[in-house]
């Protein structure tokens, strides 16, 4: 069969031993840097993603993969044991997670998000397996006009289920699309806002985008507010989860990697959605929903495993269509694009090494996660007892001398300075970051499309909607929108966040 | 009065949105404009531009009728300056002191941006994050960076 010669092919690549390693490398680095708190996976990656730059494609992809669910893993320790999630996924874990930590329960708590992020990891991979191919084959027909309605979609998408007001997240993604328009014209070559900085005509650097509004702009906003963490640490004593909670945690673990695989494939914050649905769904399900939020297994087990299981699948829009599913695929793309590699349905048939190899690799990745989390628990521990003090100035540092290496420019240094006071503020004001990314590196994509169309249609814009699947994609972005504004479910979605956050 | 504090918050961020469609769009002007059949580099940034004044004018007016969101609060302006100012002070520098000075200094600026930090402190974590980050930088990953740049004479 075709599916197992094709996996056969990504597990050679993906066990040739310097891969194993890079996976390795990745996974724990991951883990290290979203263990420290105040850093979320965002940061991780546009931190780590230098590092990558000179390896192959192959294995740099495999290493910022590992990174990824790193991160995603520590920063649910960090949510566990000293109840300071690092993204809005893991603060649905935060919430029964610290509680059994405060129970001296920390152990089992650690170890069910593990063993659940781990099953979940299994399943959805095979859930890539399974549909990449066949939509990335739908997607070999899209021309510029559906690629042009794809992106719309996506862009709303995101929108649909961040927090906060509608219409300003709107103007994020605007904005972020007006930055992404810096730099030189793709068919004139004439540049763009570039106030003649040489260093501009590729662009503003993405990673100092990311750096900026998700590294700099935290910083700024712990300093203002250093709140005393309580570190639950010495009450890990019984890693190891009881029989009964194993019995407790098992049909958790199932609904949540099926919600969570589903919710993935959906461009926008499936993965936020994932976790706060699948914590919804066991409460309501649970025959004791009185112990949520006092430390309930079952709360710690599903979110997780609906967390990881969605963060695994929004690999299948990026692979597949090449549109990021969330800021942290939108990094992916852009570290692709680096690679020489334009995500997209063609990745499959012309780089099926890479395509398969990483697939493979995200399920190694998700077994050394699991090896490495619960016999280094201790070592996790140890680092979260780092100082904020002195963690921030490591950031910087980081991020400064890291984002320098990558083009030995310092407009990308000052860029992340200027990104990081943007994002700051506009947070303070209200808006959130995860749009303005979103446009940022979907900007070019979007007007080479709607240029390239409009040129097919010579200058007639109802394409967009003469054409059945741009027109249907069109539609559904339309809903979205509808959805985001419509007063009736945005206060049924608020109450949703109030009541569990 | 916690109503106008509160639409405050949605004033800034449209009048923000408002002010940098306006030099998007103002900007674009520059460029060949086009037409939709043919478009020119500025067709794209000026349309956005009008799109972002749009959305901006509209949370301005959300902001004056139905106020919604959370209170500011206050800026740390001691952390926003020296933060930034390690960014900048890092960029400026790195050529002309190489890698050490660069981060020394930036590291330094930075440690200062938060007001508990005492001098002495300051300069061991700006030291031990120097070595940390030359270790990890140029002698692990073997970036190309001078250690010591132009300025210095060695």
């Amino acid at each position: 069969m075709e599916l197992f010669d094709n996996l056969g092919l990504g597990l050679e690549t993906a066990v040739r031993l310097d891969n194993l390693l890079y996976c390795f490398l990745g996974v724990l680095l991951g883990t290290a840097v979203g263990v420290l708190p105040g850093i979320g996976p965002t940061a991780t990656i546009g931190l780590l993603l230098p590092i990558t730059f000179g390896l192959e494609p192959v294995s740099a992809l495999i290493m910022l993969a590992g990174i990824y669910y790193g991160a995603q893993y520590g920063g649910s320790t960090t949510a566990i044991l000293i109840n300071l999630p690092g993204e809005s996924s893991a603060a649905v874990t935060a919430i029964d997670g610290h509680e059994m930590a405060k129970k001296g329960r920390a152990g089992p708590a650690l170890a069910a998000a593990a063993i659940g992020s781990f099953f979940a990891g299994t399943v959805a991979t095979i859930v890539i397996v399974l549909f990449g191919p066949p939509l990335a084959g739908v997607a070999l027909t899209f021309g510029s006009a559906e690629f042009f309605s794809l992106v719309v979609l996506g862009l709303i998408a995101s929108i649909t289920l961040a927090r906060g007001s509608t219409i300003k997240a709107l103007a994020m993604i605007v904005l972020g699309l007006l930055f992404g328009t810096v730099g030189q014209d793709i068919y004139t070559g004439t540049p763009r806002f570039t106030f003649g900085v040489r260093e501009l005509f590729d662009g503003v650097n993405f990673v100092s985008v990311a750096v900026g509004m998700f590294g700099i702009a935290e910083i700024l906003r712990n300093l203002e507010d250093e709140k005393t963490r309580k570190l639950v640490t010495k009450t890990i004593t019984d890693l190891w989860p009881s029989r009964e909670d194993f019995r407790r945690m098992t049909a958790p673990i199932l609904r949540g990697t099926v919600l969570g695989s589903a919710l993935g494939i959906l461009p926008g914050a499936g993965h936020v959605l994932a976790s706060f649905g699948a914590y919804a769904l066991e409460k309501r399900v649970s025959k004791h929903p009185e112990e949520f939020g006092h430390g309930a297994i079952e709360a710690v087990a599903s979110p997780e495993s609906a967390n990881n299981a969605a963060a695994q699948t929004s690999f299948i829009p990026l692979l597949t269509l090449g549109l990021p599913a969330n800021p942290v695929m939108a990094l992916m793309l852009a570290g692709l694009a680096i690679h020489g590699i334009s995500a997209g349905p063609s990745v499959i048939d012309r780089e099926p090494e890479l395509f398969w190899g990483l697939i493979v690799s995200m399920w190694i990745g998700n077994l050394f996660l699991v090896l490495l989390n619960l016999p280094l628990i201790g070592i996790w521990v140890r680092m979260l007892t780092i100082p904020y003090r002195m963690l921030y100035p490591a950031i910087i540092a980081f991020a400064a001398i890291g984002t320098y290496s990558l083009a030995f420019s310092a407009w990308d240094v000052f860029a992340i300075a200027f990104f990081g006071l943007l994002g700051y503020g506009l947070i303070k004001l209200g808006c959130e970051p995860a749009p303005l990314l979103l446009g940022f590196v979907l900007g070019p994509l979007l007007e080479d499309h709607l240029r390239r169309a409009l040129i097919i249609s010579r200058g007639d814009p109802s394409i967009f909607i003469s054409r059945p699947i741009s027109a249907v994609l069109l539609a559904f972005a339309v809903g979205a929108i509808v959805i985001a504004v419509l007063p009736a479910i945005r206060q049924k979605r608020e109450v949703v966040f109030k009541e569990e956050v | 009065m916690p109503q106008v504090r509160r639409a405050l918050n949605d004033i800034m961020a449209g009048a923000i949105f408002v002010a940098i469609g306006v030099a998007f769009a103002t900007g674009s002007l520059a460029y060949d404009v086009g037409s939709p059949l043919r478009m020119g580099p500025g067709y794209v940034p000026l349309v956005l531009g009008g799109i972002l004044v749009t959305l901006g004018l509209l949370v301005i007016v959300k902001g004056f009728i139905a106020g919604t969101g959370e209170p500011i609060g206050e800026v740390d302006w001691r952390a926003v300056i020296l933060i930034t100012a390690a960014l900048l002070f890092f960029g400026v520098t790195i050529n002309g002191l190489g890698v050490v000075g660069a981060l020394l200094g930036s590291t330094l600026l930075a440690a200062f941006a938060r007001s508990a930090t005492s001098i002495r402190e300051a300069v061991i974590i700006a030291v031990g994050l120097t070595v940390l980050s030359v270790v990890i930088f140029i002698v692990a990953l073997q970036l190309r960076l001078p250690l010591a740049g132009s300025w210095i004479p060695l």
